[in-house]
């Protein structure tokens, strides 16, 4: 059974439509990137996924409809949607004992282990928190429930790059364990690339790339041209181009390896690259805009 | 760990109400700490009233009652400032994203916060009242004795055995008869952006005032009058006719009241609007 299911998943406010209508397969045991500018419609889709909005077409989040079982599927999936959504006037060990009072599958001697590691301490309120110290506590409960499903939406927003990397390390360490499925939403692709084992492109509602990251490293290329081979390589049609040095970086789509080996230096481009490819790709003129 | 560890989601609920605002226990005790001071400044003439005979308007049971009625009071205020924060705060800071990633429903949700002015304030009243009224007992004997009169003689005069029957009945009807006063503000809070306060007030009072002008009549203002302090009319006075205030056991009318149309309308308006509530905590985005 894939942990979720979206079939025509479309939701609108108003004049103003959010998701067009995707299709979205993700099996347990991976970990989705969905990656987008901001306006995607990337929250949108994860708060569909979360039972936090109502939507149109058909969407299954570990079998349920998280909709009208939101309750029963939050024992099964945590969530963390930024930084900020810690309530300020909470102290740390009234945050353990609600979490123990209310949760199935809270285990509070394992978040308490987490919260050892770091400086914060079990009498401080959030709002004496840093930002950082914050997503360190919203983190450590979140990873002390044997949850199926791990939902993070831009979960590093505003934090410094230190913690950032704290954060999808002990993720990755603490945490991820082939069995649970994570699905993380950010615009800093680079920071969670390898982390990933499959990656969506949303833009403007729509999926633009749905790819495994196998997948991904034997249809994209980027070749690093040598000037005499620049036009021969550009009759191979890349999807997007770049200068850099006085050298054309090329980015391939499909493209046989093989035949761009004589061309120059290939590589596997950096999940960034092949963002801004696409993104130019469906709205011409965006790059030169940014 | 245990797959089916044993979770108490409404008991938590009503917990994490009362640690985010600690006004619920705390204006309370200290309405009662002011009435206590006042008191023990009183009892340097507590004596002299206890030796003499008794007056025809005994005043040893005002200090009492005062405190009673001001511990109330501030219950009263801060059940209406707690329903009208209690749905609005969760969205302002956005804080409704964690307690949604929680397997905690909106239905549980909601009613632990209707809980809290229609039993947690009631009981909190009740412990506050009945324990400030107790010390003063104690201490109005201390002193009795210290002047070398028989206690009994204070004892007699101040009987709060009435009382003690009558507040726990009286704050069940209050809260009962509050009922859709409470739920309205909740829906209020849940609904509007800000300015709860305002928008709780602005639809009664612009009904009145176009009825006023409309009809020259006065129904829907004091329909509401009546709704909001009725119920200590209701509870504390015989028949509930706000007449004559209840003097002894056989005044006390639980019959009439539980059966009175206000108590069970108000009860069926209050569950239809906490429905609402729950609707609208499912579908409402952070502010």
């Amino acid at each position: 059974m894939a942990c979720i299911d979206a079939r025509g998943l479309r939701k609108s406010y108003g004049k103003t439509v959010a998701l067009e209508g995707i299709d979205l397969k993700v099996e347990e045991g991976r970990i989705l990137g969905l990656i987008g500018p901001n306006g995607a419609g990337k929250s949108t889709a994860l708060q569909a996924i979360l039972g936090l909005i109502p939507h149109e077409g058909e969407l299954t989040v570990l079998g349920r409809n998280p909709w009208t079982a939101r309750e029963a599927l939050m024992s099964d999936v945590c969530f963390i949607a930024d930084v900020a959504v810690m309530p300020r006037w909470m102290r740390v060990w009234q945050a353990l004992d609600y979490m123990d009072g209310v949760h199935p599958r809270f285990d509070r001697a394992k978040a308490e282990g987490f919260l050892a590691k770091t400086n914060i301490k079990r009498t401080s309120k959030v709002r004496e928190l840093s930002k950082g110290m914050t997503a360190q506590l919203h983190l450590a409960l979140v990873m002390a429930v044997d949850a199926r499903l791990l939902v993070l939406d831009e979960p590093t927003l505003g934090l410094d790059i230190l913690y950032r990397k704290q954060f999808y390390d002990s993720l990755l360490n603490d945490y991820f364990d082939h069995s649970r499925t994570i699905v993380v939403s950010t615009h800093q692709v680079d920071e969670i690339e390898h982390i990933l084992t499959d990656v969506v492109f949303l833009d403007q509602g729509r999926i633009v790339l749905d790819v495994s990251m196998e997948a991904y490293e034997t249809r994209f290329a980027e070749l690093l041209a040598t000037p005499e081979h620049a036009a021969t390589a550009r009759s191979l049609g890349p999807i997007h181009e770049r200068q850099l040095f006085g050298r054309s970086i090329l980015v391939f789509d499909g493209v046989d390896r093989a035949r761009l080996a004589g061309l120059g230096e290939v590589r596997t481009p950096g999940l960034a690259d092949v963002f801004v490819a696409k993104m130019a790709a469906t709205f011409p003129g965006r790059e030169q805009a940014a | 760990m245990s797959e089916n560890r044993k979770v108490r989601p409404f008991y938590w609920s009503v917990r994490r109400e009362l640690w985010e605002h600690s006004a619920i226990y705390l204006a309370p005790a200290a309405a009662a700490a002011v009435g206590l001071l006042g008191f023990l400044v009183s009892t340097l003439w507590l004596a002299r009233s206890v030796a003499g005979a008794a007056p025809k308007n005994d005043s040893l049971m005002m200090p009492y009652v005062f405190t009673a009625f001001a511990v109330m009071m501030i219950g009263f205020l801060v059940s209406i400032f707690y329903c009208l924060g209690a749905l609005n705060g969760e969205r302002r800071d956005r804080s409704i994203q964690f307690w949604k990633s929680l397997p905690v429903s909106d239905l549980t949700t909601v009613l632990a916060k209707a809980a809290v002015p229609m039993v947690v304030l009631p009981a909190v009243l009740l412990a506050v009242i009945v324990g400030a009224q107790f010390v003063m007992l104690v201490l109005s004997t201390i002193v009795v004795l210290l002047n070398g009169i028989d206690p009994a003689r204070l004892w007699a005069r101040v009987d709060l055995r009435l009382m003690w029957t009558v507040l726990p009945y009286g704050l069940v009807v209050n809260a009962l008869w509050l009922a859709p006063l409470y739920a309205w503000l909740l829906l209020i809070s849940g609904w509007a952006k800000r300015m709860t306060f305002v928008w709780a007030l602005a639809p009664p009072l612009a009904v009145a005032l176009f009825e006023r002008l409309a009809f020259n009549s006065t129904h829907v203002i004091r329909y509401l009058g009546e709704r909001l302090l009725g119920g200590f009319g209701e509870a504390f006075s015989v028949r509930g006719e706000g007449k004559k205030e209840i003097e002894s056991f056989s005044d006390i009318d639980p019959i009439h009241t539980f059966s009175s149309p206000h108590i069970w309308g108000g009860l069926a308006v209050a569950g239809l609007l906490l429905a609402v509530i729950v609707r609208l905590r499912r579908s409402r985005d952070p502010i």
